[in-house]
Formats: structure tokens, C-alpha cells, sequence
């Protein structure tokens, strides 16, 4: 194996990407967000969505749902190196439980009139998204459901007049009647 | 503030709580530099004698003396140090000592409050700066946090595995009065529990493969020497019972001795022969506090490809991150050790691995470390054997900086204890040796201290040489002076096609006179001959010493692993002549 030169070993590894959902809960403290995301940045770990929010604000506790892609050694590599940090008190890969529910919230705007309007309406109805502010030429869904679903419904919307999206990222929950 | 509080011995300000903290903790020095944002703390130490204060002379400086100081003690290393550049002076050592994990706690002093985020006088984002350089970090806004926090720093520097924390304290902080409690186990976050004890399970399984190795092999490294001097004990315990070879990682060296019947030497880029080989070779290889570092394993994927690998450690993410592993054991290496040799002793006997000694005996044979005998020159391998020699009977603790020195210091000094041994294994910190010295000095004040130094690399903190001078601290500086940064030359040799770029230094000091400016002793030496007699004065002297040992100049390190290769394609030292080196790395010069 050749190698350009250099005082490092080079290597190509080949083994797949795979894409994981991980809940990790943290004590709620300033900087504990950085200390996170610093650590993707860092070692050079994806963050494909991000969601944090407090959830039980009387022990402090916050809830951060990150979906990341990598090899499964990277994945654990992740998992190990979120556990370690002092502020984390549990790391779950929701995508190994095989049990886990995702689901993502997105509000989209869409500006038409005519037969589009007809058309978005009914298609925001098949995908069971709700108009929350309409105006004479524009409207505003808000639709829930897993990460695709969301991306489907955007991508039907574009040729109807999409002006913009805000979503939320992923947000996850084991089923059964187990916390984490 | 009401009457009785006033009386509460407890109430103090935040400068008084640092102190009074460092005491609780049995701090007996700390290495800093004062400045703006400190000024309150350093008042407090100025009212006291508790704790003595180094006064360093830059503050990557204190942070390595601190290091130096944690590391040949087992205790944690503190410095304290101002805001702004005395903080960003300190991300050298802070990152040094999470590469290697060493327990230090570093105070710094921060802007008011009311002034963060203003771009004041000498601000800086302490905590962000730092976050990636530590294991924790904290910006303490109010007095009542403080003593919570410093005993939560010590916590969490000195267990599990450890490693540097910095704790941020703003000047308004400093002066405000709240109060203080002594540690408590309530201090620490609930979310921070290291595990200490290894898996009854994974134990088993362990010493199942340690009695039916045939080839085995033990890979130690720094986490042994962190565990403390009875993990060393267990581990010489267990070579005893099972009979195995042992190398060591550079962090590691000590924790077995050199002398010992076991001894393969160092592993690794630079490692001999032998100990490659029995990595490559074995069949069972039990990893020791050691994390499968890029200069300990070569090609990956050649990596020790027919063996069962067990791997303790005290820090889950070290497991399978390099190297997949067959059995992991998450624990602190003393605690492991311990089970294991119980197990072992109970359950196993010695296997037989005669043949396996015969083979090693083979590859220890073609004499990894050799090199030419030199009359006219000192080699710089001669000149480590000569102070080694010279050291023993000492009580002696090596420092060193990074580079050729360094590896030649590791191949050539045998170090029989734990605890003797400093140098900037993970991060390659030129400039580490002499500061650690004197940290290692103001620890063990009778004790033999030695740096071994490049040229270049000693030039980066000689201003230390100022505080040697100051507290009376008698460090020997032993400079293989090459007028190269050797190991860049080396590698410009052998990969950029003898390239030599900005890695000759045209001007030298004159390390006599700079000794003497400092208020030292300066040595130099050009013969081989008249080497022996200089040490001797080098070591009878009780003031800091300058030794300017003139060595050969182009004089490379070897053996080697090339870049792309694995363990059993080492360039050894005789078979190093220009054809071979330019065969082993081939791959690099048409891509130069």
C-alpha cells in the first residue's frame, strides 16, 4: 500500500455510513450545548438534525435528540465520547433499541393562487398537515410525522408555490411503558 | 451583611475560598503568574503559608511544571494563572495534559461579570477556548458556586481518567463574600460516575485466554503509571505468574522495569524490533492502560492480525476507537490487575511458551539499537547511555522535550520505577522538558532531575531557566545539541527527498554564557572522552545546569516503522542504508 508522504499512517476505510438516532440527556447548564456540538465539530462527527429542549426543568435535566450518520465504529466512537462528558447522564441509540418512535414538526409556506390553491389544500389534507395562517394568496401548514414524510410533503410543495420551511429536527421516544 | 455571618468562619471572599480550597485539598505548591484579573487571589496567597506559589516566567511554563510536578508525584499539579493571554498561554499545557492525561487544575482569573462579552482588558472566552483542551471547565458567576466548584474540579481532575479542568473566576467574584464548605461528596455532578471495577465476566473470559495463550504478549502504557504505584506492582505480579513478555508504550515506561527478565523495550514507531514483532506475531495480547495510539500501531488494518486482544481501560471511548478488540474490561488498570492475577493465580497455571521465548529471543538478537561506535563524536545514543550510567545509584527522575532526544531517551534510559519518567507523549509538546523539571524539582527538592533536551526544543521555554535560578531549583538541562530540529531533518530525509526546510538552526546561543546570564552553571562538551567526567560535575553541581552536548549531526533515529507500513516492517538501524530507506519508502518519494 503506498502512501503520499507523510508522518501519519493513511488509510481508506471502506466500511458503510449508517445513520443513528441518539437521545442523550444532560444536566441543563450554560455551555452544555457547546460542549456537545464542540465535540462533533472536533472529531469531525455529522450532525444530520439536532433538537434540544428542557424537559424536566425541575432536576435541570435537558433532552438533546441528535440524528448522526457514520461507521458503526464512529457510531460508537460518539456514543462513548457523549457519555464521558461530565454534564451527560444517559446516552440511548434510539436506532439500536429498534423500538423508538421519531417524529419531526415542520411549518410551511406556500404562495399560489388559482388551481394550485385547490390543489395544496388537498394535498396538505392527504398528508394531514394543518393550515395555520392563510392569507388571500398564501398559506402556512404545520405537519408532524417522521423526517421523510416531512421531505415528501416539502417536495410536492415546491412546484405549488414553497417559499419557505422551518423545521425542528427529530425528536424521539422509546415505546413501551420504559423511560430511558 | 449581618452580625453573626460576619463571625462565620465559613464567610469569606471568593480569593479567600481559592486558597483555603487549595489547603483542603493538601496543595502544597502551585506554579501561576499574577495579573489583573488575579490580583485578589494573589493577595490571599501573599497573607499565608500553606501554599507555596512558583513564580513562573510565562504561563506555558506553570502549565507544564504542573504537569511535571502531577506527574512524578501521582497528585494533581495547579496553577493559577490571569485572564486574557494568561489563559490563552495555558491551552499548550491544558491540551498537553488531556493527551496524556494528567490531573491539573487551573484557576485563571476572568474580567468582572458586568464586563463579560464587552471585549474588556485582557477578556477572553476562557471557557470556550478551553472547553476542547479539558476534561471540564467552569465559569463560576456567583461566590456561593465556588467552593462547590473548585471540589468538584479536583474531583474530577484527579478520578476516573484523568485530566486537566479549568476553572474560571471573575474578579467581582473574587471579592465578593459568601461562603465556604469543605469537599463533600454532594459536589459532583450525579451525572459523573467513573467505573473502577472491571466486569467479573469479562475477567474470566480474560484469564481464560491468558492460560491458553502460546504466543502472548503484555502492551502497558500510561494508564498504569495514572493508576498509581501499586498498579505497578500488581502488573511485575502478574509477568511473575504468567511468565509473559511485556513492552510498554512512551507513556508507560516504569511501570515495568527496564532490568526485568520480561522486558521487550519500548513498542512502537521507534520501538525495537522484538517488541514490534511480538505484536505483530502473537496470539493473545493483553493492553494495559494503553489506547492503540496511531505511533504504537501502524498500518491498522496489518495490525496484530491473528491475535485476541483484551483491552483495559478506564475510559470507555478508548475501546474499539482504533482497534477492534475481543475483550474489553472498563475499570482502573490497579483494580483490574488485582482481579485478574486473583483469577489467574486461582484458576490457571503458567502456560508454556518456551518456543515463544525462543522466537523473541531470535528477533532480540539482531540488535534493534545498535549503532556505530564513534570515537571522535558522541553519538547522541552513547551520550543517553553514558548519563544513564552516570544516574544510577540517583534517586533520578528523567524529563524530556520531543524529538529525536526524546526517542533515543526511551530507547536507551531504563527506567526501573513509575513516576520517573516525564515527557509530552500525546500532543509532542517541544518545549515540555524543562518546566516539567522544575515542577518534578520543587516536588522531590533532593532528588536527581533531568531534562533531556533537544537544541531546538529547549529554546522554546529557556526563560524557565529564570525561575530554576529564582527558587533554587537545581534541574540539569541535558541538550543533545545537534544545531538540527532532528526528527523534522529526519523525516525532510526521508520523505521529502533530503529537502532540508528551515530545520537547521544557523544561530546557536551559546548555552555557557546563556547559563551563566541566568545565574547558572553552563557545561559543554565536544569529545567522547571527556563526557563521564562532565556528567559527574553536571550532577555534583547544586545549581540549574546548562550541558551543551555537542553530538554528531546527522545522526537519525532507528529502528523505524515507515509511514504505511506495519509492525513487522521495521527499518532497522543496520539495514538503513540509503538504498533501503529509499525502498521502505517508496511510496512517499514519487508522490514528494
Amino acid at each position: 500500500m503506498n502512501q503520499p508522504a507523510s508522518a501519519y499512517f493513511l488509510e481508506d476505510r471502506h466500511d458503510p455510513n449508517e445513520t443513528h438516532t441518539l437521545s442523550v440527556l444532560v444536566a441543563n447548564e450554560p455551555g452544555v450545548l457547546a460542549r456537545v456540538i464542540g465535540l462533533f465539530s472536533g472529531r469531525g462527527y455529522n450532525i444530520e438534525s439536532l433538537t434540544v429542549s428542557e424537559t424536566e426543568s425541575q432536576k435541570h435535566v435537558s433532552r438533546i435528540t441528535i440524528v448522526t450518520t457514520g461507521t458503526p465504529m464512529v457510531i460508537q466512537q460518539i456514543k462513548h465520547q457523549l457519555d464521558r462528558m461530565i454534564p451527560v447522564y444517559r446516552v440511548v441509540d434510539m436506532t439500536l433499541t429498534g423500538r423508538a418512535i421519531e417524529r419531526e414538526l415542520a411549518m410551511v409556506k406556500v404562495r399560489g393562487g388559482g388551481d394550485n390553491r385547490v390543489e395544496t389544500l388537498r394535498l396538505a389534507d392527504a398528508f394531514r398537515a394543518r393550515v395555520i395562517d392563510a392569507t388571500t394568496e398564501s398559506f402556512v401548514f404545520e405537519i408532524t410525522g417522521n423526517s421523510s414524510k416531512i421531505s415528501q410533503f416539502i417536495d410536492l410543495m415546491r412546484p405549488l408555490g414553497l417559499v419557505e420551511v422551518s423545521r425542528t429536527g427529530v425528536a424521539a421516544i422509546g415505546r413501551g411503558p420504559e423511560g430511558m | 451583611m449581618s452580625e453573626t455571618s460576619s463571625h462565620n468562619p465559613n464567610q469569606m471572599t471568593g480569593a479567600a475560598m481559592i486558597v483555603r480550597a487549595l489547603a483542603d485539598h493538601g496543595i502544597k505548591h502551585i506554579f501561576g503568574y499574577p495579573g489583573g484579573a488575579v490580583l485578589p487571589i494573589y493577595d490571599e496567597i501573599f497573607q499565608q503559608d500553606k501554599v507555596e506559589h512558583i513564580l513562573v516566567r510565562h504561563e506555558q511554563g506553570a502549565g507544564h511544571a504542573a504537569e511535571g510536578y502531577a506527574r512524578s508525584t501521582g497528585k494533581p499539579g495547579v496553577v493559577l494563572v490571569t485572564s486574557g493571554p494568561g489563559a490563552t498561554n495555558m491551552v499548550t499545557p491544558l491540551t498537553d495534559a488531556l493527551m496524556d492525561s494528567i490531573p491539573l487544575v487551573c484557576i485563571t482569573g476572568q474580567v468582572p461579570t458586568h464586563l463579560i462579552g464587552n471585549d474588556a482588558f485582557q477578556e477572553c472566552d476562557t471557557v470556550g477556548i478551553t472547553r476542547p483542551c479539558t476534561k471540564h471547565n467552569w465559569l463560576v458567576r456567583n461566590v456561593n458556586d465556588l467552593a462547590k466548584v473548585l471540589h468538584e474540579a479536583f474531583y474530577v481532575a484527579t478520578t476516573g481518567r484523568p485530566g486537566p479542568v479549568v476553572v474560571d473566576v471573575p474578579k467581582d467574584v473574587q471579592f465578593a463574600t459568601g461562603t465556604y464548605h469543605p469537599p463533600r461528596k454532594s459536589d459532583v455532578h450525579v451525572s459523573y460516575a467513573p467505573r473502577v471495577k472491571g466486569d467479573a465476566a469479562q475477567i474470566r473470559k480474560a484469564v481464560a485466554l491468558l492460560a491458553g495463550a502460546k504466543r502472548p504478549v503484555i502492551y502497558t502504557g500510561g494508564g498504569v503509571i495514572n493508576s498509581g504505584v501499586e498498579a505497578s506492582k500488581l502488573l511485575r505480579e502478574l509477568v511473575e505468574a504468567t511468565g509473559f513478555p511485556i513492552t510498554s508504550t512512551l507513556m508507560g515506561l516504569g511501570a515495568y522495569p527496564a532490568s526485568g527478565a520480561n522486558w521487550l523495550g519500548m513498542l512502537g514507531m521507534h520501538g525495537t524490533y522484538e517488541a514490534n514483532m511480538a505484536m505483530h506475531d502473537c496470539d493473545v495480547m493483553l493492553c494495559v492502560g494503553a489506547r492503540f495510539d496511531d505511533r504504537i500501531t501502524g498500518r491498522t488494518d496489518a495490525f496484530s492480525p491473528n491475535s485476541k486482544k483484551i483491552h483495559i481501560d478506564i475510559d470507555p471511548s478508548s475501546i474499539n476507537k482504533n482497534i477492534r478488540v475481543d475483550v474489553p474490561i472498563i475499570g482502573d488498570c490497579g483494580n483490574v490487575l488485582g482481579d485478574i492475577l486473583q483469577v489467574f493465580k486461582a484458576e490457571a497455571k503458567k502456560p508454556d511458551i518456551k518456543t515463544w521465548w525462543q522466537q523473541i529471543a531470535a528477533w532480540k538478537a539482531r540488535n534493534s539499537l545498535a549503532y556505530k561506535k564513534n570515537n571522535d563524536v558522541i553519538l547522541p545514543q552513547f551520550a543517553i547511555q553514558r548519563l544513564f550510567e552516570a544516574t544510577r545509584g540517583h534517586d533520578t527522575y528523567i524529563t524530556t522535550e520531543v524529538g529525536q532526544h526524546q526517542m533515543w531517551a526511551a530507547q536507551f534510559f531504563g527506567f526501573e520505577k513509575p513516576h520517573r519518567w516525564m515527557t509530552s507523549g500525546g500532543l509532542g509538546t517541544m518545549g515540555y522538558g524543562l518546566p516539567a523539571a522544575l515542577g518534578v524539582q520543587v516536588a522531590h527538592r533532593d532528588s536527581l532531575v533531568v531534562d533531556i533536551a533537544g537544541d531546538a526544543s529547549v529554546q522554546m521555554t529557556m526563560q524557565e531557566m529564570a525561575t530554576a535560578v529564582q527558587y533554587e531549583l537545581p534541574i540539569k538541562i541535558f541538550i543533545l545539541n545537534n544545531q538540527y530540529m532532528g526528527m523534522v531533518r529526519q523525516w525532510q530525509q526521508l520523505l521529502h527527498g533530503n529537502r532540508l526546510s528551515h530545520s537547521y538552526t544557523e544561530a546557536m546561543p551559546d548555552f555557557v554564557k546563556l547559563a551563566e546570564a541566568y545565574g547558572g552553571v553552563g557545561l559543554q562538551v565536544f569529545k567522547p572522552g571527556d563526557l563521564d567526567g562532565a556528567l559527574q560535575e553536571m550532577i555534583k553541581v547544586r545549581k540549574p545546569v546548562l550541558f551543551d552536548c555537542r553530538v554528531a549531526a546527522l545522526e537519525n533515529c532507528f529502528p523505524m516503522i515507515p509511514s504505511g507500513k506495519a509492525h513487522n516492517e521495521m527499518l532497522l538501524p543496520a539495514e538503513a542504508n540509503d538504498e533501503a530507506t529509499a525502498a521502505a519508502f517508496a511510496g512517499g518519494k514519487a508522490l514528494v
